[in-house]
């Protein structure tokens, strides 16, 4: 076959996997899309505007608190601010970011063409949107739940919280963890069984690692919550007395059931963001990362040890000492596999001056402030000492430190790296190294003063503060940081709206040598990802590849088939045929809206639920015969 | 010293009694343990940084066999120190917390604190009855003396902390628990609430005296004293107001007829350095504001509204002044 016959069959079988995989265009087509890059991308779009109503609460919040006796909000608002605060940034934010990078990137890393369960995907992104906007409809309303993102009873209980606020919050969390799940299964199935062939368990790429943890971590931490506010809800609408100690329940068994969910989640949130840090090093210093079966291991470790640390939050409560005693221990040894990490990535670092690229600034920015949270979180763990600090200003600068410091940065960095792969554009360095430093300088202006705000006796959740206190400087401090902090963010935003119109265009491998599966195709990616599944010969697929490196042939391009591959080692297994586009995702987690949001008001919202669910599943899965049809035509 | 005249002392680095100070000096071990951390962990990083970059014809994917080794070396060191370091802090938190849990003494004080929104109802116990009285937002200890303090709650969970003498406890409706405190040196600390519990939680403090013994038993007389008989007719008047409005419904006065439950008992509210759990200082104007629209200085506050006469109103306030 000669080159022009070659470029020419090759532009032919572009075509047709295009036409497969193309995703309908205009209103239609925006409402069926299931293709995991457009939907992990809505993920993370959508999460960044959470982001920012959570930025502009907690804006109002520092305003309020920037000078003793303050009017600005009264008590019922500054109450609603905090909670909707918490509860964007953790249930609306941190997750869905998270989850949206890996739904985005995942398959692309792992070499498939789309997630696992591509319909499932869509409507677990639905469930989350419908989730986000029920609190906020909520909260513009002036129902916005006010009892913490917590939503400790009995004062999140019917007694304590009549009117319909804490429902909102209760079945908001039903939808994010909803989402939370299928996205959970997604990656675990994408990654467990769509691997390029040769991509074994112990040369996938240490971001599919952390996401795979971060997958089982939600599965088994999600439930817990699930019930919870299941009951929760049961309580304030149909008079169970799961919580009401007046009637035998007990106010502590919430707390339990939260923080097994609520502890995880700071690690669901965490561990991402470490698998992202992985992901950047390695291109800018032209090196493995230093210890790859301990960073593995580390991810896992913290995956399990996560679990067993849930009664910190409780210390105050009063257990017996031997409990807290374990408690503590448990909570003192998450630090090793985190000082594990920390070491090998200066291993890695060592001797590899890397280009400042703004992702090498926030990731550096990441060491600084992460390990400062670290450590605060090994002094909270000292029960003595907990005792003290728990529920002041000290512990709200720790989550800050470890949750934007930990988390944020690093995510900020992996937006800043992924862009052009996304986009197809760069971001403009200059204004990234601005949004850098107006971040950095502005979350260590907010949140290094608290500690000591803290520790000078200033609990939390207060709207306001006697004048005698001597609190007022530190908290104006922190003030000016938040707002310095707020024009990073700005900066980041300009950067990214500049950018996606203007920026520089960007080939398949901006970075230069960057050595991930993603980096091998286009920017952004075709609708079908690889023209060829490709197949892995190390753990740093495009640096271990062979000049004759093969690529997996045979798959159909005119049907969405897709390579099944073992589980440990990535063989090829068999073929599976991926669904087309659909609305019936959006119409399922339209249903389970009516019934969830219909529960609010009446136990019977569950049933007109239910029975539109009903219907919507069976529109999902009635059979059409489409797939066989274009099965028979395939045949020779 | 400022701080206290101030009135507020509410700090855990100004420890005033011997379970604080132990926590004191648990904090300043984990302090200088994570500074010298963080430092250590930043310069590895500088230094890292900082180490002359290979030219890029050296530049190798695959770096060489030395190079790991030494670098495995390092962080295999660096995770055995912060092992041990760790196993530090843990025999470090455990002594600590057994020197905190208990100053079982025999000649301990008992106290009952019951946590409302958003007010402390502070009961202290004597085993023969009639040395029982209540009181509200104010506790006083005797210096040198530990106090065992009884926590529950009938509301929604609040937590209290007395952050010179101790750390928190939480008060929990229906499981009642049990902590020791104790001061041993005089002084006025400032207590409140570091559990959200409502609208409020930003004004339930409570203030703590520790007194020299003699100073301690005065009060004690005083506070098992009913109040006294208004004489004179203003005051007369004032105690009819009282007795007439909703006031009685949730204040309790004893000697009088006034028997409720819900609110702070008044018996001796004169003798307070504030009211409303530490919103306002206890002056007759802000009492008269109080009494008229608790909701200015504490929205969502239970208490309703009274709206007297001005002769009304002068005649309570000056019966309520003598509640001393």
């Amino acid at each position: 076959m000669s080159a022009a016959t070659f470029d020419a069959t090759l532009e032919q079988e572009q075509k047709t996997l295009e036409r497969t995989w193309a995703q309908p265009s205009g209103l239609v087509g925006f409402f069926t899309n299931i293709d995991h890059k457009t939907i992990g991308l809505r993920y993370v779009v959508t999460a960044f505007v959470f982001f920012l109503f959570g930025g502009i609460e907690a804006l109002a919040m520092r305003l309020q608190l920037a000078r003793p006796e303050s009017h600005l909000l009264n008590p019922d608002l500054y109450n609603q601010v905090f909670t909707v605060h918490g509860s964007t940034m953790m249930f609306l934010f941190a997750v869905p970011v998270m989850e949206g990078m890996g739904i985005y990137l995942v398959p692309l890393m792992v070499g498939t063409r789309n997630v696992a369960f591509p319909r499932l995907n869509a409507f677990g992104y639905w469930s989350y949107l419908i989730g986000g906007l029920l609190l906020y409809s909520s909260f513009f309303l002036n129902t916005g739940p006010d009892a913490g993102w917590f939503a400790y009873v009995p004062l999140a209980g019917p007694e304590y919280s009549p009117g319909k606020r804490v429902d909102v919050w209760a079945q908001m969390i039903t939808f994010t963890e909803f989402s939370a799940l299928v996205v959970s299964i997604e990656l675990i199935v994408t990654t467990f069984k769509l691997r390029a062939p040769g991509m074994s368990l112990n040369r996938m790429p240490l971001f599919v690692w952390s996401m795979l943890v971060t997958a089982f971590m939600i599965l088994f931490a999600m439930p817990a919550i699930m019930l919870a506010s299941l009951i929760l809800a049961m309580d304030r609408q149909v008079a169970t007395h799961f919580f009401n100690p007046g009637e035998g329940g007990d106010v502590i068994l919430w707390q339990h059931l939260f923080w097994f969910f609520g502890h995880p989640e700071v690690y669901i949130i965490f561990i991402p963001a470490l698998g992202m840090i992985s992901s950047i090093l390695p291109t800018f210093t032209r090196r493995p990362v230093f210890g790859y079966l301990a960073m593995v291991l580390s991810l896992v470790a913290t995956g399990f040890i996560g679990f067993g640390l849930w009664v910190h939050h409780m210390f105050a409560t009063g257990l017996p000492q031997l409990g807290q005693s374990f408690f503590t221990a448990a909570s003192i040894m998450i630090a090793i596999p985190s000082g594990v990490q920390v070491s090998c990535w200066l291993a890695t670092l060592w001797g590899r001056r890397p280009r400042l690229a703004t992702p090498v600034l926030f990731v550096l920015g990441f060491f600084a402030i992460f390990v400062a949270g670290g450590l605060t979180g090994v002094m909270l763990a000292a029960v003595p000492f907990n005792l003290q600090v728990h529920d002041t200003f000290f512990v709200v600068a720790h989550f800050h430190y470890v949750l934007i410091g930990g988390a944020v940065f690093p995510l900020l960095g992996g937006i800043h790296f992924w862009f052009p792969k996304a986009t197809g554009r760069r971001m403009s360095e200059a204004l990234g190294k601005v949004s850098f430093w107006l971040l950095f300088a502005g979350f260590n202006l907010t949140f290094f003063p608290m500690h000591i705000l803290g520790l000078h006796g200033m609990p939390r959740r207060v709207y306001t503060y006697p004048a005698e206190s001597g609190w007022a400087s530190l908290n104006l401090l922190a003030t000016i940081g938040a707002f310095i902090l707020g024009l990073g963010v700005l900066v980041f935003l300009v950067n990214v709206v500049r950018s996606l119109r203007q920026g520089e265009v960007a080939g398949e491998d901006p970075w230069e040598g960057s050595p991930g599966l993603e980096w091998s195709i286009s920017s952004p990616p075709p609708p079908y990802n690889y023209l060829y599944i490709p197949t892995v010969a190390g753990r740093y697929a495009l640096w271990d590849r062979r000049p004759d490196q093969p690529v997996v042939t045979g798959l159909s391009r005119t049907r969405r088939e897709i390579l099944v591959t073992g589980t440990l080692d990535a063989e090829p297994d068999h073929r599976d045929i991926l669904p087309n586009p659909t609305v019936w995702p959006l119409l399922l987690a339209l249903a389970s809206g009516v019934g969830f949001i219909g529960a609010i008001f009446t136990p019977w919202g569950i049933l007109w639920g239910a029975v539109a669910a009903a219907i919507a599943l069976i529109g999902w899965f009635w059979p059409r015969g489409d797939l066989q049809r274009i099965h028979f035509e395939e045949q020779p | 010293m400022s701080l206290l005249a101030t009135g507020f002392a509410q700090s855990v680095l100004d420890p005033a009694g011997p379970q604080a100070a132990h926590i004191d000096r648990l904090w300043w071990l984990l302090f200088w343990m994570a500074t010298v951390v963080f430092v250590l962990v930043l310069a590895a990083l500088v230094a890292a940084l900082a180490v002359r970059r290979p030219s890029e014809a050296t530049v190798s994917l695959n770096p060489g066999e030395a190079g790991e080794r030494r670098r495995f070396r390092t962080v295999a060191v660096a995770t055995g120190v912060t092992v041990v370091l760790l196993f530090g802090l843990l025999v470090a938190s455990v002594a600590t917390g057994r020197e905190i849990a208990s100053l079982g003494a025999p000649r301990a004080l008992t106290l009952e604190v019951v946590g409302h929104q958003w007010w402390w109802e502070v009961h202290y116990l004597d085993p023969d009855s009639s040395g029982s009285f209540v009181t509200a937002n104010e506790i006083h200890v005797p210096v040198g003396r530990p106090v065992l303090v009884r926590t529950l709650a009938r509301d929604v969970i609040h937590s209290l902390w007395i952050p010179n003498l101790h750390g928190k406890r939480d008060l929990i409706p229906g499981h009642s628990s049990v902590i020791w405190i104790e001061a041993d040196r005089p002084g006025l600390y400032r207590g409140q609430c570091a559990e959200f519990c409502g609208y409020q939680h930003a004004h339930m403090a409570l203030d703590v005296y520790a007194d020299p013994p003699d100073r301690f038993a005065a009060w004690v007389a005083a506070q098992r004293q009913s109040a006294p008989a208004p004489s004179g007719a203003l005051l007369e008047r004032g105690a009819a107001v009282f007795q007439t409005s909703a006031c009685p419904l949730c204040h309790t006065i004893q000697g009088t007829g006034a028997n409720g439950q819900n609110a702070p008992d008044l018996t001796h509210v004169a003798s307070r350095r504030t009211l409303a759990a530490g919103a306002l200082p206890n002056t007759r104007e802000a009492l008269a504001g109080w009494i008229e629209d608790p909701g200015r200085a504490k929205p969502g506050v239970h208490m309703p509204p009274t709206s007297l006469d001005p002769g009304d109103r002068e005649a309570l306030l000056a019966y309520l002044g003598t509640l001393k």
